[in-house]
């Protein structure tokens, strides 16, 4: 009998994807572990591969398919010993899961997963059928929402917060009238979507071209408006003098064509070391408790042509600059290949955006959520430094910190972010 | 003297204390209840249920009256008002006994006297101005409920001018009363008076009778009351009761123009006050707003360690309000994961005159003024084979939606039996159905239900047999 191949899933979370691409034909012979295909979900492209021997007796997703639900059977295998005539008696069965596996789905070790309601087990989300057509009509992912109704269901408050979240509306209060004999609150009206022709109008209607929202764009989107609505930020700047460093840098790339270090590996290693110094800038905020975590594990932005995303350097005060520097040059170019796993990208405890090579002197970057904190790092370039009464030139890095206040204080900011200068400027002390 | 230290002592055993004390005894807390007077509370001794009685006696006399409809004839139908009275006490009585044998079955211990709180985590129960008990315990559950308020110049009297104590144990009907108020109390005894044979004139403040109900169920049951004979002034006010003889002279004002109307009795049922003295709040940190305690969403009064629940805390003034928050607040305390704030918008409200009304969610207008855009349905009883066969043609069911989501936002029914199926509208409200699976619901037939489904068809412009 053939099998059904199923739309595998990625992610925990993930509850559909796009087929970005078939790799194998119809009639192709296919190997455990051949890639059959690229699926593109809201984070990235990856490769599925075989589980099973066979040949590809029918593709029934097309490619290009967009919203393809995990599970959904996406093309059927046949046996050695089959034909195609097996396909004709074939009338589908129930859902096998695994029929193939995804690459990657272990999740990082060491991390606990952050409290999700209760999934039944079996990847379904329970909600309230009001919640269920409030989220389609806000285009809201039910997997992206913490219920707060009986055993975690999702009901209208929890998709009203996360709609306030992302617009910055009041959040609807509890419906309780207090003690007065005030009428029940008013209902929070909605604000109006940003739909496409409430921009045109706003923007009084001149000629544009349109381009499609990919998945990542949406995340992006919703992410960082989340973010910026509802983490505290607070942003601290210092000036770090990076002649030494520089100095140490062509030393350190003419000793070996192994590596080549690059400013921002200095950068990821000096934060990553500054934050073992500050364990508390190294933090994340929840409801119950802030979160100080065990290793450092810096997400580095990288630009891609549609969008960024934050590969992660594990552990990176324990990793000497050489293989940070190895290390990012892989996670980079892998990630402009859209080719990033799932636990390359997801987590992190601290990022670095880096936009110095544009020449940008000085910015605030917006936190990665659950992220405590993120610095963005601007350009060296030669400024006029006053140094014990006298003009002189040095070459000056300024990088700010955002903080989210709730986890992180500005004094911690602080010193973290003196550690981090002092790492910079002496960069021998690096290598301690 | 008893002492005795509890895990959580309940002041007041009406329906919100004795079913907080029974939670929490399930819980595993060693539970104390005070009561004063009688288990069951008002509810169950002076209000719901006695009155549920009478107005059985009063269906059942008017039904007398129609037996001609339904094919048959008697004479000389006649009643004793102390028959009926009488067994309306043997109800509570029974019920009140019921309430007692729950608690022993739970094992909470009752403590019969008035109960004040004598410092932190200490209750003194006095019987007689006697102290008996000295109670402790870490959580104090305030439940004392809530008393018929008088307006100046229009007291009670007990003889004459009653409140709705004295109208629940007539000597006889009168031949003639004055309600002063027609919220849901006013209007039960307006009907079950009329009912017996009174004349009854009704006088309301606002500009319409049950004026927290939607407007067109409050100007349908209107239109009813005074089909049937029932006399009411609405914005009017009575400016002042005059007794001379065995008689009440009413001055009334009705929209600005005075009337004199004479009756045999008046009942008073403006409103009503929380029991906020004489349970030695002063001096802690709770707070009283207007009779009423001020509380959390958890039901936590300003001193730590002190609750209150019930008509105590404020309205809507309803039992199964009052149930609800003594269940929230001790399993909160018992530090329950899964406990949710009470959602005032989904407490379903019943008044049992003659048409009954029954509502829950948001009227219609309240719904505009939230801003929403309401899709609204209708369906009238007429339109309802099992209301036409039980003779009850006389009916409305209305339902809000919000035309965006599709979520229900209120249920308003006026008819025969509607505080029995409003409890349909507000399963859905609380599991947040939309209007697909109420119309996807199937009810049964014959029934009166059926006009529920119908009044959620004609909100989408689907409805069958209208």
């Amino acid at each position: 009998m053939p099998i059904e191949i199923l739309m595998p899933a990625l992610s925990p979370t993930m509850t559909e994807g796009n087929l970005a691409k078939w790799l194998k034909k119809e009639g192709d012979e296919v190997h455990s572990g051949d890639v059959l295909a690229e699926i593109e979900t809201d984070k990235a492209t990856m490769e599925f591969e075989a589980a099973d021997d066979g040949r590809v007796g029918k593709i029934l997703v097309p490619e290009g398919a967009q919203g393809v639900k995990v599970n959904q059977p996406i093309a059927l295998l046949l046996g050695e010993d089959e034909d195609a005539s097996a396909l004709a008696k074939f009338s589908g069965s129930t859902p096998k899961p695994a029929a193939a596996r995804p690459i990657a789905e272990e999740p990082a070790p060491g991390r606990r997963p952050l409290a999700r309601p209760d999934r039944g087990g079996n990847g379904r989300v329970f909600a309230s059928p009001l919640a269920r057509r409030m989220a389609q009509q806000a285009g809201l992912d039910l997997g992206t929402i913490t219920g707060s109704g009986p055993q975690g269901r999702i009901v209208k408050s929890d998709i009203e917060a996360a709609l306030s979240a992302t617009r910055g509306a009041p959040a609807v209060a509890p419906t309780r009238p207090g003690v007065s004999s005030l009428p029940p609150p008013a209902a929070p009206v909605p604000l109006p979507a940003l739909s496409r022709e409430r921009v045109l109008a706003l923007a009084g209607n001149p000629p544009y071209t349109e381009r499609p929202l990919t998945a990542m764009r949406r995340v992006i989107a919703r992410r960082l408006t989340e973010s910026k609505q509802t983490v505290p930020h607070f942003y601290l700047t210092v000036d770090c003098e990076i002649d030494e460093l520089l100095k140490f840098r062509a030393a350190l790339n003419a000793k070996s064509d192994a590596y080549r270090i690059s400013v921002n590996d200095f950068v990821i290693r000096a934060t990553a070391l500054a934050l073992r110094q500050v364990p508390a800038a190294n933090a994340s905020w929840s409801d119950e408790a802030i979160l100080l975590w065990d290793s450092v594990d810096i997400a580095v932005a990288v630009a891609l042509d549609d969008g960024l995303i934050t590969p992660i350097v594990k552990n990176a005060d324990r990793k000497g600059l050489a293989t940070i520097a190895n290390e990012t040059k892989d996670l980079a170019a892998r990630a402009r290949e859209g080719k990033l796993k799932l636990e390359e990208f997801q987590g992190g405890t601290f990022s670095i955006s880096n936009l110095g090579m544009f020449g940008v002197r000085d910015f605030a970057a917006v936190i990665n959520p659950p992220h405590g904190g993120i610095l963005a790092v601007g350009a060296g370039e030669q400024r006029p430094v006053v140094k014990d009464g006298a003009l002189s030139i040095a070459t000056v890095m300024s990088c700010t910190l955002s903080c989210d206040h709730r986890a992180v204080d500005g004094a911690v900011g602080a010193q973290f972010l003196a550690a981090f200068k002092k790492l910079v400027e002496d960069p021998l002390t690096m290598l301690l | 003297m008893a002492e005795d230290s509890f895990d959580l002592i309940v002041l007041g055993g009406g329906p919100g204390g004795y079913v907080a004390a029974i939670r929490a005894a399930q819980l595993g807390m060693k539970t104390a209840l005070v009561e004063r007077e009688h288990l069951g509370g008002i509810c169950l001794n002076w209000g719901c249920i006695p009155t549920k009685a009478l107005l059985r006696s009063s269906e059942i006399y008017h039904l007398l009256h129609r037996l001609d409809d339904f094919g048959f004839s008697a004479k000389d139908i006649s009643f004793d008002a102390g028959k009926l009275v009488e067994r309306s006490r043997a109800v509570a009585k029974q019920l009140s006994n019921g309430v007692a044998y729950l608690l022993r079955k739970n094992k909470v211990s009752v403590f019969d006297g008035h109960g004040r709180l004598a410092g932190k985590g200490r209750l003194a129960v006095a019987k007689d101005e006697n102290l008996v008990a000295e109670l402790t315990a870490e959580h104090i559950v305030l439940a004392t409920g809530a008393r018929a308020r008088s307006l100046p110049g229009l007291e009670p009297d007990g003889e004459r001018v009653w409140t709705y104590k004295e109208a629940m144990v007539p000597p006889a009907i009168p031949k003639s009363l004055l309600v002063v108020g027609s919220g849901a109390i006013g209007i039960e005894f307006a009907s079950f008076y009329h009912d017996m044979g009174a004349e009854v004139t009704v006088v309301e403040v606002l500009d319409r009778v049950l004026p927290v109900e939607d407007e067109e169920v409050s100007a349908f049951a209107r239109k009813s009351f005074e089909k049937q004979g029932i006399k009411i002034h609405t914005e009017a006010t009575v400016a002042a009761l005059e007794r001379s003889g065995d008689m009440v002279k009413a001055r009334i004002e009705a929209n600005g123009k005075p009337l004199e109307t004479n009756v045999e009795r008046v009942i008073l049922a403006v409103g009503i006050l929380g029991n906020v003295e004489g349970i030695g709040l002063e001096g802690t940190g709770v707070v009283v707003d207007r009779t009423h305690v001020v509380v959390d969403e958890w039901l936590r009064t300003g001193e730590p360690g002190v609750y209150a629940i019930g008509d105590l805390v404020g309205p809507p003034w309803l039992a199964h309000k009052a149930s609800h928050e003594g269940v929230i607040c001790v399993e909160r305390i018992a530090g329950i994961n899964d406990v949710h704030p009470l959602d005032t918008r989904n407490i379903p409200a019943c008044t049992y005159c003659r048409p009954q009304v029954a509502s829950v969610g948001l009227t219609e207008k309240s719904a505009r003024e939230a801003g929403y855009e309401v899709k609204v349905g209708h369906f009238p009883f007429i339109g309802n084979g099992k209301a036409i066969a039980l003779g009850e043609p006389e009916g409305m069911v209305k339902t809000v939606f919000d035309g965006k989501t599709g979520e229900l936002l209120g249920a308003h029914m006026v008819g025969a039996e509607v505080t029995e199926l409003i409890q349909g509208y507000t399963i859905a409200k609380t599991l947040e159905t939309t209007e697909t699976e109420l119309i996807r619901t199937i009810f049964p037939h014959p029934t009166l239900s059926e006009t529920m489904h119908e009044a959620v068809l004609d909100a989408y412009g689907r409805a069958i047999h209208f």
